[in-house]
């Protein structure tokens, strides 16, 4: 089915098809959802669930098939089969109303408060919720690009990139070495990388037992680092290497067809190559103007409303959260913000104070999981923790066990929140 | 709260003035265990029925028999680092489910505390070296009474509790599904006022939802536990 048969297959897809550039005639309010991740999804699901039919939900997402950047690791490391990290959004349409449009939004116009698609389509709105995730800032990584990353996957947007890398890591020759080169800070998922090593030593140290991980790094503390770096020799002994750049210098040129990375320490040959960029908001955030100049929105703590445009939000990695990181379940949280805000405004309900919370599960090895979360509450100034905690080292074996179950209730937990 | 500080007070009172001595009677235990006794067995040769043996249960951590499908409340709670002691043990006597989530244990409580002093004191009995066993007053672990009726009374704004629900469903699912996270749905209102202040007061020890509880004010508890009792 193409994307034109799609659209005039869905009743919501008919009037948005046919009513460009504004839609006329609708006595409801609308918002339009750009993004259905973990922030927008749940922003959609809970707009349409909550306003019982009194708003005109509609939510773009290119995908038709979403999958999960968390726990895309443990794919990796044969955890999770594929299909198990897809999910789709039948039920946000057929469950909850949503229109749901697999197109790609190009672009907004806050003066015109319509939203663009690739197919030409424009769709009105009066609230917009912008969750597009994050772009890469390839100025990070001199040599690499879009078109490298069929050769050395970032693997940081779930999908056919995280594959691709499961691919390469099983095909790797014995006793190759993976190099990862980890991304500067702020970016999505801080102990993803981390996580990534252990799942990648994981898979390795069964198939392929003499090979080797190099993480350059270019930070030189990362998010978990002694829980992570414990179980790194516990469970694989030497297999991993960890260098800040403090050792390696600068990274000079990343070439994807000779498969190294050249730093000012050494050169680096690669058998399989994950690289990392830098990151930035998702691209339409930063051609609608809703970014500074650290590339990330900056939000009304409170509301998660953009502090450029009052009938604009914006969601999860995209934004600059104050203390909280970029994560799935940050966006989660702040969508329930922003869904109750927006409701308020267009249909009169009841506001409510601002809640915040994360927690972020790693899993280092077979049934040993940790995890690292933080309260939150919205100041003036930022969105700021009130307090969080973290695994200890040396655990018991049941608590992570019991750690890594919590997280697979989690996963089930904040995807039936997302998709329904 | 001033029956709570008073008994705080004679508890202070009770451990300068008497040496340290724990106040329970083992021989008024025995009788008060009869009512245990379908589900417990202690003493030479017991075994587990019902529910596990109880000899040298102080110092024992909480569902730590290899040989005993024991509940993964249990279990957790002693994967957090909980072992049986006077005080959690009386907190557990008195009330199960306030101090642990989702334990299998079929018993209501029991509201004596001199039932539950000469219960423990059997039990202690029934430990190795019970002489060696560090004795405390069952003062520091938060539970049941230790909710003010005030914040029971509370009258949960359920409106409000819809908005607040949404953050747990991060992870707990409005289906019910419990795998490695309970379900919360459904649960009587006093119940779990009661569970989240023993979180917010660290008496159970999951971090994530220490934290959850540490944002939430006595209002905003009520406000959920109204929420959630109504949710099938």
């Amino acid at each position: 089915m193409d994307r034109r048969s799609f659209l005039k297959g869905t009743a919501a897809g008919v009037a948005l098809a046919s009513s460009a550039p504004a839609v006329v005639g609708s006595a409801k309010p609308r918002v339009v959802v750009i993004g259905g991740g973990a922030g927008g999804a749940t922003a959609a699901r809970y707009l349409a669930k909550d306003s019982k039919g009194a708003l005109d939900v509609v939510l773009i997402e290119p995908t038709r098939t979403y999958y999960t950047c968390f726990f895309s690791n443990l794919y990796i490391g044969g955890y999770r089969d594929f299909a198990s990290i897809g999910h789709t959004y039948g039920k946000l349409a057929s469950d909850y109303g949503i229109a749901v449009v697999h197109d790609w939004a190009t672009g907004i116009d806050r003066d015109k408060k319509t939203v663009a698609l690739a197919s030409g389509t424009q769709i009105g709105y009066d609230r917009v919720i912008v969750a597009p995730g994050i772009d890469f800032k390839y100025e990070t990584t001199p040599g690499y690009s879009a078109e490298a990353s069929g050769k050395m996957p970032h693997a940081w947007k779930g999908g056919s990139q995280t594959q691709l890398l499961k691919a390469q890591l099983e095909a790797m020759r014995p006793g190759g070495t993976f190099v990862m080169l980890a991304p500067p800070n702020p970016y999505r998922c801080p102990p993803g990388p981390y996580e990534r090593v252990a799942m990648a030593a994981h898979l390795l140290s069964q198939k392929n037992p003499t090979a080797k991980i190099i993480v350059l790094d270019p930070k030189e503390k990362f998010s978990k680092q002694g829980l992570f770096q414990e179980g790194w020799t516990k469970y694989y002994g030497d297999m991993i290497e960890w260098i800040p750049a403090s050792m390696y210098g600068a990274i000079k040129a990343i070439n994807a067809d000779t498969m190294t990375i050249e730093t000012e320490l050494d050169t680096f040959k690669a058998d399989v190559a994950n690289v990392i960029p830098g990151q930035r908001a998702g691209h339409i955030a930063s051609s609608a103007g809703l970014t500074n100049a650290s590339g990330f929105c900056p939000i009304v703590p409170a509301s998660m409303q953009s502090q450029m445009d009052p009938n604009v939000y914006v969601l999860g990695d995209s934004t600059i959260a104050g203390d909280m990181p970029k994560s799935g379940y940050s966006a989660n949280s702040q969508a329930k913000v922003a869904a109750m805000v927006v409701r308020a405004e267009l249909t009169g309900s009841r506001a409510f104070p601002a809640k915040f919370s994360n927690t972020c599960w790693s899993l280092v090895a077979t049934d040993d999981g940790v995890k690292v979360g933080a309260g939150y509450e919205a100041t003036a100034e930022k969105i700021a923790s009130t307090g969080g905690f973290i695994s200890k080292n040396g655990e018991s074996a049941e608590l992570r066990k019991q750690t890594y179950e919590e997280s697979i209730g989690w996963y089930n937990g904040i995807t039936s929140d997302m998709f329904g | 709260m001033q029956g709570r500080v008073l008994t705080k007070i004679l508890g202070c009172f009770w451990l300068v003035c008497s040496g340290l001595s724990y106040s329970g009677n083992a021989e008024q235990g025995a009788k008060v265990f009869q009512a245990c006794q379908s589900c417990h067995a202690v003493g030479a040769g017991a075994d587990h029925l019902v529910g596990p043996h109880l000899n040298n249960l102080f110092g024992r951590v909480a569902g730590s028999l290899d040989n005993f499908n024991y509940s993964a409340g249990l279990r957790a709670a002693g994967a957090n680092g909980m072992s049986w002691d006077a005080e959690h043990l009386d907190a557990y006597i008195e009330n199960p489910i306030a101090l642990v989530r989702e334990t299998s244990k079929r018993f209501a409580g029991l509201a004596s505390a001199e039932d539950r002093n000469n219960l423990i004191a059997f039990l202690r009995a029934n430990s190795v070296g019970p002489s060696d066993i560090s004795e405390s007053l069952p003062t520091s672990i938060p539970r049941d009474p230790d909710v003010d009726p005030q914040i029971l009374a509370i009258t949960g704004d359920p409106e409000y509790g819809e908005y607040l629900a949404s953050e747990c469903m991060t992870c707990h699912q409005s289906d019910g599904a419990d795998r490695g996270i309970p379900s919360i749905v459904g649960w009587p209102t006093k119940q779990f006022v009661i569970v989240l202040h023993a979180y917010k007061s660290t008496a159970r020890p999951n971090p994530v939802m220490q934290m959850i509880a540490a944002n939430l004010a006595d209002e905003d508890i009520a406000a959920l536990a109204a929420y959630f009792e109504k949710q099938q």
